[in-house]
């Protein structure tokens, strides 16, 4: 009788991974570059296309990296939160307008307001490859040595803040 | 009204599947005949309580009632009637409600076809199958009812997706659940035998046809999924070792072990306890198939909407059933008995052997599918398991069980001389050896893996043929009375056996001689594949009921004389703004030539993939032979219930 | 009625071009044929991000192009299977790869099915052989064997 007990065991180990399961999300792919240092790139300012931008501008800050776009609909949703983060001027946000137009990324910024210390223009999505972008929006929550600290995958809500980005930034800016 | 009335008739069936599933099975451990005689009225009674549900969802579809949730959520008010009523189906709910129809249909069936079957025995089996409806339709009315009304009733739905709006979508699920639910059967039968410990080779006899029944179902329904994907999906492929075709693809494979596994327990008393196991393992898979789609633990193409408090009820079923099950087995196991003895070569032990390799593919199937996840709960990270790993590690674990196909139903029962066998197949063995590599050199092209595809085939053919050949040429009354005089039964094995050549056939040939090119046309241009020439004459608009199209004409020909014409369209879907690409099939037994259309390019060219798919066709006539088998092998003389079967049952009795 | 004239032309003109039957050969959709096979067998490997289910070969999605091109790009400057893949597995993880990478995590998946067969083939093997050494029949005796015989008669 030990030995018919076999599939009974095995089905209840199976059953237990099956309900961690119901709480993980299939869909989410955790990025590879936390922990590394942020891709560097050069791309041109939307203000400014003349002057660029690179993450080693930002060396010595704390700062947040959000890829965004006007077409994109979650965007809207996260965009006051980070409108009010900016206000509050807890940490510098640069923006990455992600395969946009810069005619329609500006109109969108001035009706929805611009909590961007800059945007950088990704057209053809190549620095995005780099970054591990695969949805829009995407968030990055980069060091003082310009390491990749956190990313936020979708749009940032009132709980990622609070609970993971908001903290993290904190006993990163105290390092 | 109706709506509501549907959800009444679904609670009435709820209490009626929970009588059904205690007081039969209470009268059957306590004798009592008054209780174990209501099995078949409340299954008829639960058959015409859920198709009336059914229907009153089916009318809600047909009348564009969008005050309900799921129609308003899975249909449109230009969507042709047809698939208005495949759309019952085409989401989580009714797809529900379909398995539920479908379960009651079984039992009723078995009720109906079991009069040769001891009341204690029914009693239960016909319990066990009310108990598994109590779940389902539990969960339905829980979690997942169908008739949930939307108020402000919705002005007109949001469509069916694109991709079922296709005649594959009124067969496939049908078909699919048909084997699925069918498994059930089996499975009661099990319980009810450990239930009631009586487990001989009657039994066998009694569960051998509803469980090649089920099969016969899951093999059409897949291979309908299959064929379906093929010409719909636009890039010619046909398998993709997606969550949910494994979730259909473990019950077929230990179903299959089970059919064996009934064979060797009917004729030769042996196996019973695996027989049983491999029945509720059948069956277990089946659900944890419908788990695994609709509980958002696994992404999948087929995946429908999740909501993690499903995922839990489900789960929490799957448990109770299987590890209830299970737990029943490990008990009542040792009651089972032993059967006959056979040597360690035999015809039993080449089917144990056969047995043993479907459910180590079936184990690794499984082992694949859920890994991804198994990591993620350990926090190792994500990855993703596909055709690479399917296709490495499943045909060399099949190979050795389509080799034993062959020697098999050569072997004697009991004990097998190995050199006999050896002499005896020795023809079948050159054969397909030389077959295998003289062929692909002649056609260009030798690959290990085309190798071994050939070798199989042609050695299925072959000793098949030798099989054949024996029996009817030593026959009395020569090879007419010969074919007449063999069974049925016997007839299934050969032509199903021969179906899975035909299937490994055309598998190694498509995957190993197919070619495709991919170029731009204008209007008047010439592609050429395989010795054909491809000829684009552009595309005309045309509209369906709720989609525009682009109408491609592609004129086909070989040396200056005109074949066929392939007509592939891109058609934009109005209400979910959804573009898909219908392929232009030309489909031949040597091979189909398919195009579709890609994109629109400037000066009116088009982006168009033209493919050469050699015998690709066999692959699902090949499945539908050994449907055809597995029919022929239930209709057996031995099955049948005349009253000289009947009288001669009850004697015995 | 110049007007006419002048449609007439067309009309005779359209009628000579198409009877030269001019049939132009269709061009490849990618130029370079090596490096397009190339593409095309690491794509039918790799998953697509955004729809998951379909490989960037059939996905229709915007990122599967691009990483589609991203591709042909490093398949033309000439980077090796491994490399191509390993670059894309730097940015996206593991999820990319349809076929699982061979470590110390992964190691149950490729080699459980041939454990499980050897583990099968053993209790078969084993099984049999005891099945056969349990039922071993007991020899007749004699006089077994006359009473038998005399019932066979």
């Amino acid at each position: 009788m030990k030995r018919a007990l076999i599939p009974f065991v095995i089905f209840i180990i199976m059953a237990g991974f099956l309900f961690k399961g119901l709480f993980l999300n299939p869909r989410e792919v955790p990025s590879p570059l936390v922990g590394k240092p942020a891709p560097a790139f050069s791309l041109p300012q939307l203000d400014q296309p003349g002057k660029t931008f690179a993450p080693k501008d930002m060396l010595g800050q704390v700062w947040l990296f959000n890829v965004w776009a006007s077409w994109c609909g979650a965007c809207r949703d996260e965009h006051p939160l980070l409108v009010e983060l900016a206000q509050s001027g807890v940490v510098p946000v640069v923006g990455m307008d992600y395969k946009d137009t810069a005619s329609e990324a500006k109109r969108w910024l001035n009706e929805r307001g611009n909590p961007y210390l800059l945007s950088v223009v990704d057209a053809d999505g190549r620095v995005g490859i780099d970054y591990g972008v695969y949805g829009v929006p995407e968030t990055y929550v980069i060091d003082k040595a310009g390491v990749i600290a956190y990313k936020q995958i979708g749009p940032v809500t009132l709980a990622s803040l609070r609970d993971d980005i908001l903290p993290l930034v904190k006993r990163l800016q105290a390092q | 009204m109706i709506p509501e009335i549907g959800h009444f008739s679904l609670i009435l069936a709820l209490l009626v599947a929970l009588t059904l599933g205690s007081f039969p099975i209470i009268g059957a451990a306590r004798g009592n005949t008054v209780w174990m005689g209501l099995a078949k009225p409340l299954s008829a009674l639960q058959f015409a309580l859920v198709a009336f549900s059914f229907l009153c969802l089916a009318y809600a579809f047909a009348s564009k009632d969008y005050s309900v949730v799921y129609v308003a959520n899975n249909s449109n008010s230009q969507l042709p009637l047809p698939f208005r009523i495949a759309a019952v189906w085409g989401g989580h709910e009714g797809s529900l409600l379909l398995w539920a129809l479908i379960l009651s249909v079984w039992t009723v069936a078995v009720s109906l076809f079991s009069k040769h079957i001891p009341d204690a025995m029914r009693a239960r089996i016909l319990g066990v199958m009310g108990l598994i409806s109590v779940g389902f339709l539990l969960f339905m009315l829980m979690v997942s009812n169908p008739f949930e009304r939307l108020m402000p009733a919705a002005l007109d739905g949001r469509d069916l997706n694109p991709l079922l709006q296709d005649p594959g979508m009124i067969f496939h699920p049908p078909m699919l659940y048909m084997g699925y639910v069918g498994f059930s059967v089996a499975f009661a039968f099990s319980i009810a035998a450990l239930l009631g410990g009586q487990l001989d080779a009657a039994w066998a006899r009694w569960s051998r046809p509803w469980t090649i029944m089920a099969w016969v179902f899951l093999t059409v329904g897949i291979m309908a999924g299959s064929n379906w994907a093929y010409y719909e999906l636009g890039w010619g492929g046909w398998w993709f070792w997606d969550a949910v075709e494994n979730a259909s693809f473990m019950p077929w494979l230990v179903g299959t072990a089970l059919i064996h596994s009934l064979a060797v327990t009917e004729k030769r008393g042996s196996f019973k306890a695996w027989t049983v196991l491999l029945a509720i393992c059948a069956f277990s898979l089946s659900l944890l198939g419908t788990f695994l789609v609709r509980s958002g633990v696994l992404t999948s193409v087929h995946a429908f909407a999740t909501d993690p408090r499903r995922g839990v009820f489900i789960l929490a079923f799957l448990v109770v059933v299987i590890g209830g099950s299970l737990l029943l087995f490990a008990w009542r196991a040792s009651t089972v008995g032993r059967g006959g003895k056979f040597d360690v070569v035999s015809r039993e032990s080449f089917l144990l052997a056969n047995n043993v390799l479907l459910a180590v593919a079936a184990l690794s199937v499984l082992l694949g599918t859920l890994y991804p996840l198994f990591l993620d709960a350990l926090n190792f990270g994500k990855i993703s398991v596909g055709p690479p790993y399917f296709d490495a590690v499943f045909a060399p674990l099949m190979a050795p069980a389509v080799f034993l196909m062959g020697v098999g139903p050569i072997a004697r029962w009991k004990d097998a001389a190995l050199p006999e066998l050896v002499v005896r197949l020795r023809w079948a063995l050159g054969i397909s050896a030389i077959t295998a590599i003289a062929l692909p050199l002649l056609l260009g092209n030798l690959t290990p893996m085309i190798g071994l595809g050939l070798f199989l085939a042609f050695w299925v053919f072959a000793s098949t043929a030798e099989l054949v050949y024996q029996r009817l040429h030593k026959a009395e009354g020569g090879w007419l009375a010969g074919i007449a005089a063999s069974s049925r039964s016997w007839w299934g094995m050969v032509i199903a056996h021969l179906g899975i050549a035909v299937f490994v056939l055309g598998v190694t040939v498509v995957k190993g001689y197919e070619s495709e090119i991919a170029v731009k046309m204008h209007p008047g241009d010439v592609a050429h594949l395989a010795g054909y020439d491809f000829r684009f004459d552009g595309v005309e608009s045309r509209n369906g009921p709720n989609y525009s199209a682009s109408h491609g004409q592609i004129q086909v020909s070989k040396n200056g004389v005109l074949r066929t014409v392939l007509e592939p369209e891109k058609r934009l879907y109005t209400v979910t703004n959804m573009p898909m690409s219908e392929a232009g099939i030309s489909p031949h037994l040597i091979h189909d030539l398919y195009a579709s259309l890609g994109e629109p390019l400037d000066g009116g060219a088009w982006s168009v993939r033209i493919y050469h798919k050699p015998m690709v066709e066999w692959i699902w006539f090949g499945c539908l032979m050994m449907a055809f088998g597995g029919l022929l092998a239930m209709a057996d003389k031995r099955y049948r219930l005349t009253k000289q079967a009947k009288a001669a049952s009850v004697s015995q009795g | 009625m110049m007007k006419k004239y002048r449609s007439g032309l067309a009309a005779i003109l359209l009628l000579l071009f198409s009877q030269l039957g001019m049939t132009h050969e269709a061009e490849p959709l990618q130029s370079d044929a090596a490096v397009e096979a190339q593409v095309q067998r690491l794509a039918t490997q790799l998953r697509c991000l955004v729809c998951q289910n379909q490989t960037l070969a059939d996905s229709h999605a915007e990122l599967a192009q691009d990483l589609l091109q991203e591709v042909r790009d490093m398949a033309a400057r000439g980077m090796s299977d491994q490399a191509i893949v390993d670059y894309l597995v730097a940015r996206y993880g593991d999820f990319v790869r349809y076929k699982p990478p061979l470590n110390k995590t992964t190691s149950l998946l490729w080699l459980g099915p041939f454990a499980l067969l050897l583990l099968g083939g053993i209790g078969l093997i084993v099984m049999l052989r005891r099945r056969q050494a349990m039922q071993a029949e007991l020899p007749l005796t004699a006089a077994e064997t006359r009473q038998i015989n005399e019932l066979l008669k």
